[in-house]
């Protein structure tokens, strides 16, 4: 968040008369667009230090279950690109990312505290996060996939393929770099996704989803709520359009439920077993969120 | 045709499986009676008791794990080519053994012994083969430069392939250096304490494998034992669910393998012929007790009547009868309980209105039967379209593009297989990217190997058995 008074810049203004900021409006990010709650609830989100920085949109039940439509409405087109497709569109939110730098380090710096320079770092690593995903999408299958000699006339390949909506419920420390190590490998493989942002630091995620919105990924592929986790998770948990569940953020006390609730459809359920976002992210994230699928095919003349 | 294609009786010996009046359990190494009940194990095509098995008790399920738990460390050091050589002694010894197991999995299954001798028990030689070869090369699967096995698998298998269900299960776990607890489903025990037998003869240490039989009250006590530390998991989608919400919280692993409802889809420039027999293998392999069984016919509508008339002649020639007689096409349902389920369905079919047709045939006056059952006139909204019989039943529904065929077999909470069957090259790879299933047969249906990916999509469970996919279930990375 950058500070109010920027009193050198007003001076400039001329009529001698300080320039009033344009405070930002934080909304949700549904199917492309920036609506408020349906609800029209909202809540107040802190600083590190305990001032008021904004008040967020707090989604309703009626925002999760709009966001799975729009997740599932996304899912042909984004799961049928190309991958070199996707692989341009991740690389293009690392670039417009990397354009509002300092936007991003004063928002991670307000919700999550720390220096400047630690800021800046996140914000750096979060860009080549998105880098490193964006390189993955055109060779993943490679990696994941392959023919299998089997024993017979029979020509056999197995391929990844997304698992369809993702519910990721974001960490809720890593304001920007976490969300993002959570977030690009489920887009990676093909999946649309439905994003419950840091209950407390939920601003980085809003204004990612600026960046996202005007980098051609599609309307749909990411939704982003903010709101109340213990409100929210349970209904992406137990709804049957969604196909797995990321519980990164979610207290190891609290997951219980959602994994009970998960089973009605049989979701994937994905709990992290390394949280530490610096460290290389390999590949288990992407393997995460991925069906196999075999096809079978007879060879003769 | 029948009059000139009149088959003598061809049984194989009974004797051949060595049967014995009573089995038991295998815990660390050691048989045992269990501290369950005893029960007889029927044969389901006559109904007569082949033998007795003392069951598994709660306290058998508390030794087996803690056994499991002891070998598992000095296992799991083993340098994997040495945990590898025992997977290779077994892949041996089931082949050595083979017509043994045959007979007695038929026997206990009521499979014909065609299948039982040519693709349950060389198919599960083959996956002790195929991952024996594995557990010296884990380094190089994929799943990190150095993974480790999991711990103590408790591991719960169904009644339709009870040996190759076990190899399925077994073999990968042992590769990457996990102990296993297996039980083996209620009406089918008898080739997993065989196997049992192989294993000790094999001079796998005491603990490594551990077999229990019993019901499901000793599969529920497997699955919330909190000395396990991963559940691999095929039956039902049902009991998938509970097991997933009995697991919830508590971090242990699970890998699932439960039911389908395949589409198997012929378009209008299909081989029909060859449509026929994949038809007839999709569904009437294993009495249709197969979890990937093409059991949704999806027709294209301009050959629907010349493909039903070409079915219904092919299953006027199907043999249904004697399990262990080799011209034996269809065998005996598993149990009286699955029997009464598929005629609960197919009863519902008619009451709903759908078209029923079986050819003649004279089904044995005792055992389990059920004659090959054909529906017309289905609609997507019937019971037999939606849910899994799990038995020798055709649904047949049609279409008339291919985006109305993917949305039709799509269209299920399922997601394990499918079939497609066209000569059109394009169309085969464009189908089988939209078909949401974990396996496509294109022109061909019911095919397994030990180096191919298996498992299904959405309620069809999560994980992969087979292939290098497979080790992922057991390694933690």
């Amino acid at each position: 968040m950058p500070t109010d008074s920027k009193s050198g810049a007003a001076g400039k203004a001329g009529a001698g008369e300080a320039r009033l900021r344009v405070r930002k409006t934080y909304k949700l990010y549904l199917g492309g667009a920036f609506p408020r709650s349906e609800s029209g609830r909202s809540y107040p989100v802190s600083s590190a230090r305990g001032t008021l920085l904004a008040h967020a949109a707090q989604a309703s039940r009626k925002d999760v279950r709009d966001a799975v439509v729009a997740a599932r409405k996304a899912f042909g087109g984004w799961s049928g690109a190309t991958a070199y497709n996707r692989g341009q569109v991740l690389y293009r939110v690392a670039e417009l990312l990397d354009g509002r730098r300092e936007q991003f380090a004063a928002e991670v710096q307000a919700a999550e505290g720390g220096t400047a320079r630690a800021a800046a770092a996140q914000v750096a690593a979060a860009i080549d996060r998105w880098v490193y995903y964006a390189g993955w999408a055109d060779k993943y299958a490679q990696v994941a996939g392959g023919t299998n000699p089997v024993a017979g006339p029979y020509f056999n390949f197995s391929l990844p393929e997304p698992t369809g909506v993702v519910a990721i419920v974001a960490p809720q420390d890593s304001s920007l770099l976490g969300l993002v190590s959570v977030l690009a490998p489920a887009l990676t493989t093909g999946n649309t996704t439905v994003v419950l942002a840091a209950q407390d630091r939920p601003l980085p995620a809003v204004s990612l989803t600026e960046v996202l919105a005007t980098s051609d990924v599609p309307g749909g592929v990411v939704n982003l709520l903010t709101g109340f986790t213990a409100e929210l998770a349970p209904w992406l948990a137990s709804h049957r359009d969604v196909n797995a569940i990321d519980l990164t953020g979610v207290p190891p006390a609290e997951r219980a439920a959602l994994e009970i609730a998960a089973a009605d459809n049989v979701k994937r359920v994905y709990v992290p077993r390394s949280v530490d976002w610096s460290t290389d992210p390999g590949l288990s994230r992407l393997d995460a969120f991925v069906e196999t699928k075999t096809v079978w095919h007879p060879i003769g003349v | 045709m029948a009059s000139r294609f009149e088959y003598a009786p061809a049984p194989e010996s009974r004797d051949i499986a060595r049967l014995r009046p009573s089995y038991q359990i295998f815990v660390n190494g050691r048989f045992r009676d269990g501290s369950g009940e005893a029960v007889k194990t029927i044969n389901p095509a006559d109904e007569t008791p082949l033998a007795e098995i003392v069951e598994a008790g709660r306290s058998d399920v508390d030794d087996a794990v803690r056994a499991a738990r002891r070998a598992f460390g000095p296992w799991s050091r083993l340098p994997g080519r040495e945990r590898g050589k025992y997977l290779f002694r077994i892949a041996r010894a089931i082949q050595e053994r083979g017509r043994e197991l045959a007979v007695l999995e038929s026997l206990d299954n009521g499979k014909p012994i065609r299948e039982s001798r040519d693709v349950d028990v060389p198919t599960a030689a083959a996956h002790f083969f195929y991952y024996a070869g594995w557990a010296d090369k884990l380094g190089y699967a994929g799943f990190g430069p150095d993974p480790q096995p999991i711990g103590v698998a408790g591991q719960i298998i169904p009644w339709n392939f009870p040996l190759l269900m076990a190899a399925w299960k077994i073999a990968p776990a042992l590769a990457c250096g996990n102990t296993v607890v297996l039980k083996p489903a209620e009406t089918t025990p008898l080739t997993a304490l065989v196997l049992a037998e192989i294993i000790a003869e094999a001079d796998l240490p005491p603990g490594v494998v551990n077999i229990l039989a019993g019901g499901p009250d000793i599969g529920q006590a497997i699955v919330e034992h909190a000395g396990v530390d991963k559940i691999a998991f095929t039956g039902s989608t049902d009991v998938g669910k509970i097991i997933q919400r009995s697991l919830a919280g508590s971090g242990r692993r699970l890998s699932l393998e439960l039911g389908g409802k395949a589409a198997n889809i012929v378009f209008d420039d299909a081989p029909i012929d060859q449509a026929v027999e994949g038809i007839v293998n999709g569904i009437f392999f294993n009495q249709g007790q197969v979890c990937c069984a093409g059991s949704r016919l999806l027709v294209q509508e301009s050959v629907a009547d010349e493909l039903i008339s070409s079915l219904q002649r092919r299953l006027g020639t199907l043999r249904v009868g004697d399990p262990l007689d080799k011209n034996t096409d269809v065998g005996a349902i598993n149990s009286a309980a699955q029997l009464a389920r598929i005629r609960e369905l197919t009863d519902a079919g008619v009451a709903e209105g759908a078209t029923r047709w079986s050819p003649p045939c004279a089904l044995p006056e005792r055992g389990y039967w059920f004659a090959p059952t054909v529906f017309t006139g289905v609609s997507q909204a019937h019971r037999i379209a939606r849910e899994e019989i799990f038995g020798p039943v055709l649904s047949v529904l049609t279409f008339r593009t291919p985006s109305e065929a993917v949305d039709k077999a799509n269209n299920t909470p399922y997601g394990l297989s499918a079939g497609v069957w066209t000569e059109k090259g394009s169309r085969i790879l464009s189908m089988a990217s939209r078909l949401r299933a974990g396996v496509v047969w294109a022109n061909t249906f019911n095919r397994f190997d030990p180096s191919s990916p298996f498992g299904g999509y959405k309620e069809s469970g999560f994980g992969r058995e087979g292939g290098r996919h497979g080790l992922e279930a057991y390694l933690a990375h």
